[in-house]
Protein backbone atom coordinates (compact mmCIF):
# COMPACT_ATOMS: atom_id res chain seq x y z
CA UNK A 1 0.00 0.00 0.00
CA UNK A 2 1.28 3.39 -0.70
CA UNK A 3 1.28 4.84 2.12
CA UNK A 4 1.76 8.93 0.38
CA UNK A 5 -1.24 8.19 -1.53
CA UNK A 6 -3.44 6.86 0.85
CA UNK A 7 -2.87 9.90 3.34
CA UNK A 8 -3.89 11.59 0.60
CA UNK A 9 -6.71 10.18 0.32
CA UNK A 10 -7.80 10.90 3.84
CA UNK A 11 -6.20 13.97 3.76
CA UNK A 12 -8.97 15.24 0.76
CA UNK A 13 -11.85 13.28 3.31
CA UNK A 14 -11.19 15.74 6.42
CA UNK A 15 -10.05 18.73 4.25
CA UNK A 16 -13.67 18.35 2.54
CA UNK A 17 -14.91 18.40 6.20
CA UNK A 18 -12.63 21.50 7.45
CA UNK A 19 -13.68 23.09 4.16
CA UNK A 20 -17.35 23.05 5.44
CA UNK A 21 -16.53 24.35 8.59
CA UNK A 22 -14.17 27.00 7.95
CA UNK A 23 -17.07 28.66 5.27
CA UNK A 24 -19.48 29.03 8.53
CA UNK A 25 -16.09 31.12 10.07
CA UNK A 26 -15.41 32.49 6.99
CA UNK A 27 -18.96 34.01 6.23
CA UNK A 28 -19.80 35.18 9.52
CA UNK A 29 -16.04 37.21 9.49
CA UNK A 30 -16.86 38.45 5.97
CA UNK A 31 -20.27 39.98 7.07
CA UNK A 32 -19.46 41.02 10.93
CA UNK A 33 -15.61 41.17 11.17
CA UNK A 34 -15.85 38.67 14.15
CA UNK A 35 -14.93 35.18 14.78
CA UNK A 36 -17.51 33.42 15.98
CA UNK A 37 -15.91 31.19 18.41
CA UNK A 38 -19.00 28.64 18.76
CA UNK A 39 -19.21 27.59 15.81
CA UNK A 40 -17.28 24.68 16.49
CA UNK A 41 -20.01 23.86 19.07
CA UNK A 42 -22.86 24.14 16.16
CA UNK A 43 -21.20 21.21 14.49
CA UNK A 44 -20.64 19.49 17.83
CA UNK A 45 -24.57 19.55 18.76
CA UNK A 46 -25.52 19.27 14.51
CA UNK A 47 -23.34 15.72 15.52
CA UNK A 48 -25.31 15.28 18.84
CA UNK A 49 -28.93 15.78 17.15
CA UNK A 50 -27.98 13.45 14.36
CA UNK A 51 -26.89 10.77 16.64
CA UNK A 52 -29.35 10.70 19.23
CA UNK A 53 -32.47 10.63 16.60
CA UNK A 54 -30.14 7.83 14.50
CA UNK A 55 -30.29 5.85 17.48
CA UNK A 56 -34.03 6.46 18.42
CA UNK A 57 -34.67 4.91 14.86
CA UNK A 58 -32.44 2.30 14.89
CA UNK A 59 -33.90 1.40 18.45
CA UNK A 60 -37.35 1.60 17.22
CA UNK A 61 -36.92 -1.53 15.04
CA UNK A 62 -38.12 0.13 11.91
CA UNK A 63 -36.10 -2.11 9.18
CA UNK A 64 -34.82 1.69 7.36
CA UNK A 65 -31.65 1.00 5.20
CA UNK A 66 -29.10 2.85 6.93
CA UNK A 67 -28.54 5.26 4.28
CA UNK A 68 -32.15 6.49 5.13
CA UNK A 69 -31.52 6.41 8.76
CA UNK A 70 -28.32 8.80 8.25
CA UNK A 71 -30.37 11.19 6.22
CA UNK A 72 -33.10 11.25 8.69
CA UNK A 73 -30.51 12.32 11.57
CA UNK A 74 -29.09 14.63 9.41
CA UNK A 75 -32.58 16.47 8.40
CA UNK A 76 -33.60 16.77 11.88
CA UNK A 77 -29.77 18.08 12.64
CA UNK A 78 -29.80 20.81 10.09
CA UNK A 79 -32.71 22.80 10.94
CA UNK A 80 -31.70 22.43 14.57
CA UNK A 81 -28.37 23.82 13.56
CA UNK A 82 -29.74 26.81 11.87
CA UNK A 83 -32.11 27.68 14.57
CA UNK A 84 -29.15 27.57 16.69
CA UNK A 85 -26.94 29.55 14.91
CA UNK A 86 -29.95 32.35 14.20
CA UNK A 87 -30.31 32.29 18.25
CA UNK A 88 -26.50 32.75 18.99
CA UNK A 89 -26.29 35.91 16.95
CA UNK A 90 -29.49 37.50 17.88
CA UNK A 91 -28.81 36.74 21.99
CA UNK A 92 -24.90 36.65 21.69
CA UNK A 93 -23.83 39.05 19.24
CA UNK A 94 -26.40 41.58 17.80
CA UNK A 95 -26.82 43.44 21.33
CA UNK A 96 -22.66 43.92 21.04
CA UNK A 97 -22.71 45.31 17.35
CA UNK A 98 -21.98 48.74 18.21
CA UNK A 99 -19.63 47.48 21.22
CA UNK A 100 -15.83 47.08 20.83
CA UNK A 101 -14.46 43.96 19.43
CA UNK A 102 -13.24 42.35 21.94
CA UNK A 103 -16.40 42.33 24.09
CA UNK A 104 -17.89 40.79 21.20
CA UNK A 105 -14.51 37.90 21.06
CA UNK A 106 -15.02 37.39 25.10
CA UNK A 107 -18.54 36.68 24.15
CA UNK A 108 -18.24 34.28 21.65
CA UNK A 109 -15.62 32.50 23.99
CA UNK A 110 -18.43 32.71 26.58
CA UNK A 111 -20.86 31.43 23.80
CA UNK A 112 -18.76 28.48 23.19
CA UNK A 113 -18.20 27.44 26.85
CA UNK A 114 -22.11 27.74 27.69
CA UNK A 115 -22.92 25.22 24.36
CA UNK A 116 -20.50 22.48 25.55
CA UNK A 117 -21.63 22.81 29.12
CA UNK A 118 -25.68 22.34 27.70
CA UNK A 119 -24.05 19.64 25.37
CA UNK A 120 -22.82 17.64 28.50
CA UNK A 121 -25.87 18.29 30.47
CA UNK A 122 -27.81 16.96 27.54
CA UNK A 123 -25.69 14.17 26.20
CA UNK A 124 -23.14 13.22 28.90
CA UNK A 125 -19.07 13.27 29.48
CA UNK A 126 -18.51 10.30 27.86
CA UNK A 127 -18.25 9.57 24.10
CA UNK A 128 -20.99 7.89 22.19
CA UNK A 129 -19.97 5.40 19.19
CA UNK A 130 -21.52 6.29 16.01
CA UNK A 131 -22.96 3.44 14.25
CA UNK A 132 -21.55 3.02 10.34
CA UNK A 133 -24.43 3.33 8.18
CA UNK A 134 -23.33 3.62 5.17
CA UNK A 135 -21.34 0.86 3.34
CA UNK A 136 -17.34 1.01 4.36
CA UNK A 137 -16.45 -1.44 1.57
CA UNK A 138 -12.82 -0.36 0.81
CA UNK A 139 -12.11 -0.19 -2.88
CA UNK A 140 -9.15 -0.38 -4.00
CA UNK A 141 -7.83 2.66 -5.92
CA UNK A 142 -4.11 2.95 -7.45
CA UNK A 143 -3.16 1.51 -4.25
CA UNK A 144 -4.83 3.16 -1.92
CA UNK A 145 -8.15 2.38 -0.63
CA UNK A 146 -11.21 4.55 -0.41
CA UNK A 147 -14.57 3.67 1.58
CA UNK A 148 -18.07 4.68 0.65
CA UNK A 149 -18.45 6.67 3.31
CA UNK A 150 -15.12 8.71 2.41
CA UNK A 151 -16.44 9.25 -1.43
CA UNK A 152 -19.44 9.84 -0.07
CA UNK A 153 -18.32 12.51 2.29
CA UNK A 154 -16.04 14.51 -0.24
CA UNK A 155 -18.97 14.16 -3.06
CA UNK A 156 -21.59 15.70 -0.72
CA UNK A 157 -19.26 18.62 0.94
CA UNK A 158 -18.25 19.32 -3.11
CA UNK A 159 -22.34 19.51 -3.92
CA UNK A 160 -22.92 21.33 -1.26
CA UNK A 161 -19.86 23.95 -1.51
CA UNK A 162 -20.82 24.46 -5.43
CA UNK A 163 -24.24 25.25 -4.34
CA UNK A 164 -23.14 28.03 -1.57
CA UNK A 165 -21.01 29.54 -4.67
CA UNK A 166 -24.16 29.46 -6.61
CA UNK A 167 -25.69 31.01 -4.09
CA UNK A 168 -23.63 33.66 -3.03
CA UNK A 169 -22.33 34.55 -7.08
CA UNK A 170 -25.63 34.37 -8.78
CA UNK A 171 -28.54 34.69 -6.34
CA UNK A 172 -29.91 37.98 -5.06
CA UNK A 173 -29.84 36.97 -1.44
CA UNK A 174 -26.32 36.03 -2.28
CA UNK A 175 -25.73 39.76 -3.84
CA UNK A 176 -26.93 41.69 -0.49
CA UNK A 177 -24.51 39.07 1.32
CA UNK A 178 -21.72 40.46 -0.59
CA UNK A 179 -22.75 44.00 -0.97
CA UNK A 180 -23.43 44.19 3.43
CA UNK A 181 -20.06 42.69 3.66
CA UNK A 182 -18.63 45.40 1.89
CA UNK A 183 -20.61 48.15 2.84
CA UNK A 184 -23.58 47.74 5.22
CA UNK A 185 -24.68 51.46 5.44
CA UNK A 186 -24.85 51.48 1.63
CA UNK A 187 -26.94 48.24 1.55
CA UNK A 188 -29.37 49.77 3.73
CA UNK A 189 -29.84 52.39 1.47
CA UNK A 190 -30.30 49.94 -1.60
CA UNK A 191 -33.29 48.44 0.52
CA UNK A 192 -30.98 44.93 2.17
CA UNK A 193 -32.71 44.58 5.84
CA UNK A 194 -28.76 43.98 6.61
CA UNK A 195 -30.18 42.37 10.21
CA UNK A 196 -32.37 39.92 7.67
CA UNK A 197 -28.80 39.25 5.76
CA UNK A 198 -26.44 38.70 8.75
CA UNK A 199 -29.34 36.26 10.30
CA UNK A 200 -29.36 34.46 7.17
CA UNK A 201 -25.50 34.00 6.89
CA UNK A 202 -25.64 32.73 10.44
CA UNK A 203 -28.47 30.29 9.45
CA UNK A 204 -26.48 29.23 6.53
CA UNK A 205 -23.28 28.62 7.85
CA UNK A 206 -24.54 26.28 11.03
CA UNK A 207 -26.37 24.27 8.14
CA UNK A 208 -23.09 23.43 6.75
CA UNK A 209 -21.65 22.89 10.09
CA UNK A 210 -24.78 19.84 11.01
CA UNK A 211 -23.83 18.28 7.92
CA UNK A 212 -19.86 18.19 8.61
CA UNK A 213 -20.90 17.32 12.59
CA UNK A 214 -22.59 14.13 10.74
CA UNK A 215 -19.87 13.61 8.53
CA UNK A 216 -16.51 13.77 10.95
CA UNK A 217 -18.57 12.09 13.91
CA UNK A 218 -19.46 9.34 11.19
CA UNK A 219 -16.17 8.93 9.90
CA UNK A 220 -14.47 8.63 13.32
CA UNK A 221 -17.37 6.73 14.79
CA UNK A 222 -17.47 8.78 17.98
CA UNK A 223 -19.05 12.13 19.19
CA UNK A 224 -18.24 13.93 22.54
CA UNK A 225 -19.24 17.16 23.70
CA UNK A 226 -16.25 18.80 23.38
CA UNK A 227 -15.43 17.41 19.68
CA UNK A 228 -16.33 20.83 17.95
CA UNK A 229 -13.19 22.76 20.38
CA UNK A 230 -10.53 21.12 18.16
CA UNK A 231 -12.28 20.87 15.01
CA UNK A 232 -13.70 24.54 15.37
CA UNK A 233 -10.18 26.13 15.77
CA UNK A 234 -8.94 23.52 12.49
CA UNK A 235 -11.25 24.96 10.74
CA UNK A 236 -10.68 28.58 11.82
CA UNK A 237 -6.98 27.60 10.72
CA UNK A 238 -8.10 26.76 7.41
CA UNK A 239 -9.98 29.78 7.18
CA UNK A 240 -7.18 31.83 8.11
CA UNK A 241 -5.07 29.54 5.62
CA UNK A 242 -7.20 30.11 2.63
CA UNK A 243 -7.95 34.44 3.47
CA UNK A 244 -10.26 34.73 5.96
CA UNK A 245 -13.38 36.81 4.57
CA UNK A 246 -12.69 34.58 1.56
CA UNK A 247 -15.24 31.54 0.25
CA UNK A 248 -12.56 30.22 -2.34
CA UNK A 249 -10.10 30.52 0.20
CA UNK A 250 -12.22 28.85 2.76
CA UNK A 251 -12.76 26.08 0.84
CA UNK A 252 -8.86 25.59 -0.16
CA UNK A 253 -7.74 26.14 3.45
CA UNK A 254 -9.83 23.12 4.34
CA UNK A 255 -8.86 21.03 1.93
CA UNK A 256 -5.14 22.26 2.55
CA UNK A 257 -5.26 21.71 5.65
CA UNK A 258 -6.97 18.04 5.47
CA UNK A 259 -4.09 17.43 3.71
CA UNK A 260 -1.01 18.71 5.77
CA UNK A 261 -2.79 17.02 8.79
CA UNK A 262 -3.20 13.22 7.08
CA UNK A 263 0.46 13.60 5.06
CA UNK A 264 1.97 14.70 8.44
CA UNK A 265 0.40 11.86 10.59
CA UNK A 266 1.77 9.45 8.03
CA UNK A 267 5.00 10.50 7.76
CA UNK A 268 6.09 11.94 11.75
CA UNK A 269 6.93 8.66 12.40
CA UNK A 270 9.50 7.84 10.06
CA UNK A 271 10.51 11.71 10.48
CA UNK A 272 10.97 11.31 14.17
CA UNK A 273 12.42 8.00 14.09
CA UNK A 274 9.63 6.62 16.07
CA UNK A 275 9.80 9.48 18.62
CA UNK A 276 6.05 11.20 17.90
CA UNK A 277 3.20 8.99 17.03
CA UNK A 278 0.50 9.44 14.39
CA UNK A 279 -1.05 11.15 17.87
CA UNK A 280 0.58 14.24 17.11
CA UNK A 281 -1.08 15.62 13.82
CA UNK A 282 -3.05 18.16 15.77
CA UNK A 283 0.38 19.80 15.75
CA UNK A 284 0.40 20.43 11.85
CA UNK A 285 -2.39 22.30 11.90
CA UNK A 286 -1.27 24.82 14.53
CA UNK A 287 2.11 24.81 13.08
CA UNK A 288 0.54 26.14 9.58
CA UNK A 289 -1.68 28.49 11.74
CA UNK A 290 1.53 30.29 13.13
CA UNK A 291 3.42 30.08 9.38
CA UNK A 292 0.20 31.31 8.32
CA UNK A 293 0.16 34.36 10.52
CA UNK A 294 3.83 35.06 10.63
CA UNK A 295 4.42 35.15 7.09
CA UNK A 296 1.30 35.58 5.28
CA UNK A 297 -1.88 36.95 7.97
CA UNK A 298 -3.51 37.92 4.86
CA UNK A 299 -3.83 33.93 3.96
CA UNK A 300 -3.60 32.71 0.18
CA UNK A 301 -6.51 34.24 -1.44
CA UNK A 302 -6.89 36.73 0.58
CA UNK A 303 -6.36 40.77 -0.29
CA UNK A 304 -5.65 42.12 2.87
CA UNK A 305 -6.50 41.84 6.42
CA UNK A 306 -8.79 45.09 7.11
CA UNK A 307 -9.48 45.99 10.39
CA UNK A 308 -12.74 47.38 10.41
CA UNK A 309 -12.91 49.91 13.24
CA UNK B 1 -43.27 66.33 -0.30
CA UNK B 2 -40.45 66.47 2.63
CA UNK B 3 -41.17 68.64 5.48
CA UNK B 4 -38.64 68.46 8.51
CA UNK B 5 -39.53 69.73 12.14
CA UNK B 6 -36.91 71.01 14.84
CA UNK B 7 -34.68 68.12 13.66
CA UNK B 8 -31.75 67.09 16.22
CA UNK B 9 -28.81 64.27 15.64
CA UNK B 10 -25.82 64.08 17.70
CA UNK B 11 -23.11 62.09 17.82
CA UNK B 12 -22.45 60.40 21.43
CA UNK B 13 -22.73 63.52 23.16
CA UNK B 14 -21.62 66.05 20.31
CA UNK B 15 -24.98 67.90 18.76
CA UNK B 16 -23.78 68.05 14.76
CA UNK B 17 -27.95 68.97 13.70
CA UNK B 18 -28.81 71.71 16.36
CA UNK B 19 -32.99 71.47 15.35
CA UNK B 20 -33.53 72.73 11.81
CA UNK B 21 -36.46 73.40 9.25
CA UNK B 22 -36.64 72.48 6.28
CA UNK B 23 -39.20 71.70 3.56
CA UNK B 24 -39.25 70.21 -0.05
CA UNK B 25 -42.00 70.31 -2.36
CA UNK B 26 -42.62 68.28 -5.19
CA UNK B 27 -40.74 68.25 -7.98
CA UNK B 28 -38.76 71.30 -6.43
CA UNK B 29 -34.95 71.28 -6.58
CA UNK B 30 -33.44 72.36 -3.42
CA UNK B 31 -29.84 72.97 -2.52
CA UNK B 32 -28.15 72.77 1.20
CA UNK B 33 -25.37 74.29 0.97
CA UNK B 34 -22.57 74.86 4.15
CA UNK B 35 -19.07 75.03 5.14
CA UNK B 36 -16.99 71.64 6.06
CA UNK B 37 -18.92 70.10 9.25
CA UNK B 38 -21.63 72.37 9.44
CA UNK B 39 -24.03 69.16 9.27
CA UNK B 40 -25.02 68.52 5.97
CA UNK B 41 -24.10 64.58 5.40
CA UNK B 42 -25.65 64.23 8.82
CA UNK B 43 -29.16 66.28 7.64
CA UNK B 44 -28.84 63.74 5.17
CA UNK B 45 -28.26 60.57 6.57
CA UNK B 46 -30.98 61.43 9.26
CA UNK B 47 -33.52 62.06 6.06
CA UNK B 48 -32.45 58.80 4.30
CA UNK B 49 -32.47 56.88 7.76
CA UNK B 50 -29.07 55.93 8.35
CA UNK B 51 -28.85 58.25 11.45
CA UNK B 52 -32.01 58.27 14.51
CA UNK B 53 -32.70 61.85 15.36
CA UNK B 54 -32.39 62.81 18.38
CA UNK B 55 -35.24 65.17 18.39
CA UNK B 56 -37.82 66.37 16.12
CA UNK B 57 -39.70 65.17 13.13
CA UNK B 58 -39.61 63.91 9.28
CA UNK B 59 -42.80 63.70 7.25
CA UNK B 60 -42.23 62.44 3.77
CA UNK B 61 -45.30 62.21 1.68
CA UNK B 62 -47.42 63.39 4.45
CA UNK B 63 -46.79 60.08 6.50
CA UNK B 64 -43.82 60.33 9.64
CA UNK B 65 -40.88 58.36 8.53
CA UNK B 66 -39.16 59.87 11.76
CA UNK B 67 -36.49 56.99 12.61
CA UNK B 68 -37.56 54.54 9.97
CA UNK B 69 -34.59 52.55 8.96
CA UNK B 70 -33.01 53.03 5.47
CA UNK B 71 -33.97 49.79 3.66
CA UNK B 72 -38.00 50.57 4.43
CA UNK B 73 -37.65 54.55 2.97
CA UNK B 74 -35.67 53.20 0.02
CA UNK B 75 -39.20 50.80 -0.61
CA UNK B 76 -41.38 54.71 -0.58
CA UNK B 77 -39.29 55.88 -2.97
CA UNK B 78 -36.67 58.05 -0.74
CA UNK B 79 -33.40 57.15 -2.05
CA UNK B 80 -29.47 58.97 -1.03
CA UNK B 81 -26.55 59.15 -3.20
CA UNK B 82 -24.28 59.21 -0.35
CA UNK B 83 -20.92 60.97 0.39
CA UNK B 84 -18.37 59.11 -1.23
CA UNK B 85 -20.10 57.25 -3.90
CA UNK B 86 -20.21 53.92 -1.67
CA UNK B 87 -20.07 52.15 -4.89
CA UNK B 88 -19.91 48.29 -4.28
CA UNK B 89 -15.97 48.03 -5.01
CA UNK B 90 -15.96 44.28 -5.75
CA UNK B 91 -19.08 43.90 -6.87
CA UNK B 92 -19.32 44.59 -10.93
CA UNK B 93 -21.30 47.93 -12.61
CA UNK B 94 -24.25 45.66 -13.67
CA UNK B 95 -24.53 43.87 -9.81
CA UNK B 96 -24.06 47.71 -8.47
CA UNK B 97 -27.09 48.79 -10.40
CA UNK B 98 -29.10 45.34 -9.53
CA UNK B 99 -28.18 46.21 -6.07
CA UNK B 100 -29.64 49.36 -6.36
CA UNK B 101 -33.05 47.63 -7.76
CA UNK B 102 -33.21 45.19 -4.79
CA UNK B 103 -36.00 46.89 -3.01
CA UNK B 104 -38.27 46.62 -6.64
CA UNK B 105 -40.01 43.46 -7.61
CA UNK B 106 -41.29 44.10 -10.91
CA UNK B 107 -38.87 42.55 -12.85
CA UNK B 108 -40.18 44.10 -16.48
CA UNK B 109 -40.02 47.68 -15.70
CA UNK B 110 -36.49 46.86 -14.25
CA UNK B 111 -35.21 45.60 -17.47
CA UNK B 112 -36.57 49.37 -19.05
CA UNK B 113 -34.80 51.27 -16.08
CA UNK B 114 -31.41 49.13 -17.09
CA UNK B 115 -31.89 50.45 -20.63
CA UNK B 116 -32.53 54.32 -19.22
CA UNK B 117 -29.37 53.99 -16.66
CA UNK B 118 -27.32 52.93 -19.53
CA UNK B 119 -28.94 55.43 -22.23
CA UNK B 120 -27.78 58.18 -19.49
CA UNK B 121 -24.38 57.11 -18.64
CA UNK B 122 -23.48 54.92 -21.97
CA UNK B 123 -19.85 54.47 -19.80
CA UNK B 124 -21.41 52.09 -17.57
CA UNK B 125 -22.76 50.45 -20.09
CA UNK B 126 -19.54 49.62 -21.51
CA UNK B 127 -18.14 48.95 -18.16
CA UNK B 128 -20.90 46.75 -16.88
CA UNK B 129 -18.54 43.87 -16.31
CA UNK B 130 -15.98 45.72 -14.62
CA UNK B 131 -15.54 45.57 -10.97
CA UNK B 132 -17.09 48.88 -9.50
CA UNK B 133 -13.88 49.24 -7.99
CA UNK B 134 -12.05 50.16 -11.10
CA UNK B 135 -14.05 52.84 -12.29
CA UNK B 136 -12.63 56.42 -12.49
CA UNK B 137 -13.90 58.76 -9.83
CA UNK B 138 -16.20 60.29 -12.22
CA UNK B 139 -17.51 56.89 -13.43
CA UNK B 140 -18.08 55.45 -9.90
CA UNK B 141 -20.07 59.04 -9.16
CA UNK B 142 -22.31 57.82 -12.15
CA UNK B 143 -22.60 54.31 -10.62
CA UNK B 144 -23.98 55.39 -7.61
CA UNK B 145 -26.55 58.55 -9.59
CA UNK B 146 -27.61 55.36 -12.02
CA UNK B 147 -27.48 52.65 -8.82
CA UNK B 148 -30.15 55.09 -6.59
CA UNK B 149 -32.49 55.49 -9.99
CA UNK B 150 -32.46 51.69 -10.48
CA UNK B 151 -35.22 52.02 -6.73
CA UNK B 152 -37.24 54.75 -9.13
CA UNK B 153 -37.27 57.29 -6.55
CA UNK B 154 -39.66 60.12 -6.02
CA UNK B 155 -37.32 62.13 -3.87
CA UNK B 156 -33.24 61.87 -3.80
CA UNK B 157 -31.11 62.97 -1.97
CA UNK B 158 -27.66 63.69 -3.40
CA UNK B 159 -24.52 64.19 -1.31
CA UNK B 160 -21.69 66.16 -2.47
CA UNK B 161 -21.98 64.11 -6.18
CA UNK B 162 -19.35 66.46 -7.73
CA UNK B 163 -16.72 66.31 -5.04
CA UNK B 164 -13.37 65.44 -6.51
CA UNK B 165 -14.22 65.46 -9.60
CA UNK B 166 -12.73 67.14 -12.81
CA UNK B 167 -14.27 70.28 -14.11
CA UNK B 168 -15.91 68.77 -16.96
CA UNK B 169 -16.75 65.83 -15.23
CA UNK B 170 -18.65 68.26 -12.63
CA UNK B 171 -20.05 69.88 -15.73
CA UNK B 172 -21.75 66.66 -16.49
CA UNK B 173 -22.88 65.25 -13.04
CA UNK B 174 -24.91 68.71 -13.28
CA UNK B 175 -26.47 68.13 -16.12
CA UNK B 176 -27.26 64.89 -15.70
CA UNK B 177 -29.03 66.40 -12.33
CA UNK B 178 -30.64 68.64 -14.26
CA UNK B 179 -31.97 66.06 -16.74
CA UNK B 180 -32.83 63.81 -13.69
CA UNK B 181 -35.33 66.76 -12.21
CA UNK B 182 -36.85 66.82 -15.49
CA UNK B 183 -38.22 63.60 -15.30
CA UNK B 184 -40.11 64.42 -12.17
CA UNK B 185 -37.59 63.21 -9.79
CA UNK B 186 -37.72 65.68 -6.73
CA UNK B 187 -34.16 66.79 -5.71
CA UNK B 188 -32.59 67.98 -2.45
CA UNK B 189 -28.97 68.44 -3.13
CA UNK B 190 -26.05 68.84 -0.65
CA UNK B 191 -22.66 70.77 -2.26
CA UNK B 192 -19.88 72.24 -1.34
CA UNK B 193 -20.32 74.08 -5.05
CA UNK B 194 -22.56 76.39 -4.04
CA UNK B 195 -22.47 78.81 -7.09
CA UNK B 196 -23.22 75.86 -9.12
CA UNK B 197 -25.66 74.45 -7.10
CA UNK B 198 -27.83 77.72 -6.55
CA UNK B 199 -27.68 78.19 -10.24
CA UNK B 200 -29.15 74.81 -11.03
CA UNK B 201 -31.74 74.82 -7.96
CA UNK B 202 -35.13 76.50 -7.42
CA UNK B 203 -34.24 77.20 -3.15
CA UNK B 204 -31.33 77.08 -1.33
CA UNK B 205 -30.70 76.40 2.64
CA UNK B 206 -27.44 77.61 4.05
CA UNK B 207 -26.03 75.23 7.24
CA UNK B 208 -23.97 76.59 9.44
CA UNK B 209 -22.61 74.54 12.53
CA UNK B 210 -25.48 72.87 12.87
CA UNK B 211 -28.23 75.03 11.94
CA UNK B 212 -29.88 76.98 9.14
CA UNK B 213 -28.56 80.20 8.78
CA UNK B 214 -30.56 81.24 5.45
CA UNK B 215 -33.33 79.87 3.30
CA UNK B 216 -34.39 81.69 0.47
CA UNK B 217 -34.55 81.04 -3.49
CA UNK B 218 -31.78 80.25 -5.14
CA UNK B 219 -31.73 83.85 -6.88
CA UNK B 220 -31.93 85.31 -3.60
CA UNK B 221 -29.12 83.79 -2.41
CA UNK B 222 -27.15 84.43 -5.45
CA UNK B 223 -27.23 87.93 -4.81
CA UNK B 224 -26.85 87.72 -0.85
CA UNK B 225 -23.74 89.31 -0.12
CA UNK B 226 -23.00 87.20 2.92
CA UNK B 227 -23.51 84.16 1.02
CA UNK B 228 -21.41 86.00 -1.92
CA UNK B 229 -18.59 86.11 0.94
CA UNK B 230 -18.42 83.23 2.34
CA UNK B 231 -19.43 80.74 -0.32
CA UNK B 232 -18.91 82.13 -3.77
CA UNK B 233 -15.69 83.18 -3.03
CA UNK B 234 -16.34 86.71 -3.28
N1 LIG C 1 -19.44 59.63 12.91
C1 LIG C 1 -19.25 60.79 13.55
N2 LIG C 1 -18.95 60.81 14.87
C2 LIG C 1 -18.77 61.96 15.52
N3 LIG C 1 -18.88 63.16 14.97
C3 LIG C 1 -19.17 63.22 13.67
C4 LIG C 1 -19.37 62.05 12.88
N4 LIG C 1 -19.66 62.42 11.62
C5 LIG C 1 -19.63 63.75 11.61
N5 LIG C 1 -19.35 64.25 12.83
C6 LIG C 1 -19.26 65.67 13.20
O1 LIG C 1 -20.52 66.25 12.96
C7 LIG C 1 -20.37 67.54 12.40
C8 LIG C 1 -21.13 67.60 11.08
O2 LIG C 1 -20.55 66.72 10.16
P1 LIG C 1 -21.13 66.48 8.72
O3 LIG C 1 -20.37 65.37 8.10
O4 LIG C 1 -22.59 66.36 8.78
O5 LIG C 1 -20.75 67.83 8.00
P2 LIG C 1 -20.87 68.25 6.46
O6 LIG C 1 -21.60 69.51 6.45
O7 LIG C 1 -21.40 67.15 5.66
O8 LIG C 1 -19.35 68.52 6.11
P3 LIG C 1 -18.56 68.25 4.73
O9 LIG C 1 -18.81 69.41 3.87
O10 LIG C 1 -17.14 68.18 5.17
O11 LIG C 1 -19.04 66.96 4.16
C9 LIG C 1 -18.88 67.76 12.24
O12 LIG C 1 -18.45 68.54 13.32
C10 LIG C 1 -18.28 66.40 12.31
O13 LIG C 1 -17.00 66.45 12.88
MG1 LIG D 1 -20.64 66.01 4.16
Amino acid sequence: MDIFLQQLVNGVVLGAIYALVALGYTMVYGILGLINFAHGEVVMIGAMVALTVIQLLLASGVPLPGPVVAAIGLAAAIPTCMLLGFAIERVAYRPLREAPRLAALITAIGMSIVLQNVAMIIWGRRYHSVPSLLPVTPHQFAGATITDLQIFIVLLAALIMAGLLYLVHRTRLGRAMRATSQNPEVAGLMGVNINTVISMTFIIGSALAAVAGLMVSAYYGVAHYVMGFMLGLKAFTAAVLGGIGNLGGAMLGGLLLGVIESLGAGYIGTLTGGFLGSHYQDVFAFTVLILVLVFRPSGLLGERVTERS
Amino acid sequence: MLEVKGLKVSYGGINAVKGIDLEVRAKEMVTLIGANGAGKTTTLKALAGLLKPAEGRVHYNGRDITGRPAFELVRQGLALVPEGRGVFARLTVKENLEMGAYSRGDRARIATDFDRVYALFPRLAERRRQMGGTLSGGEQQMLAIGRALMSRPNLLLLDEPSMGLAPLMVRRIFETVRAIAAEGVTLLLVEQNAKAALETCHRGYVMESGLIALADTAPELLNNPRVRQAYLGE
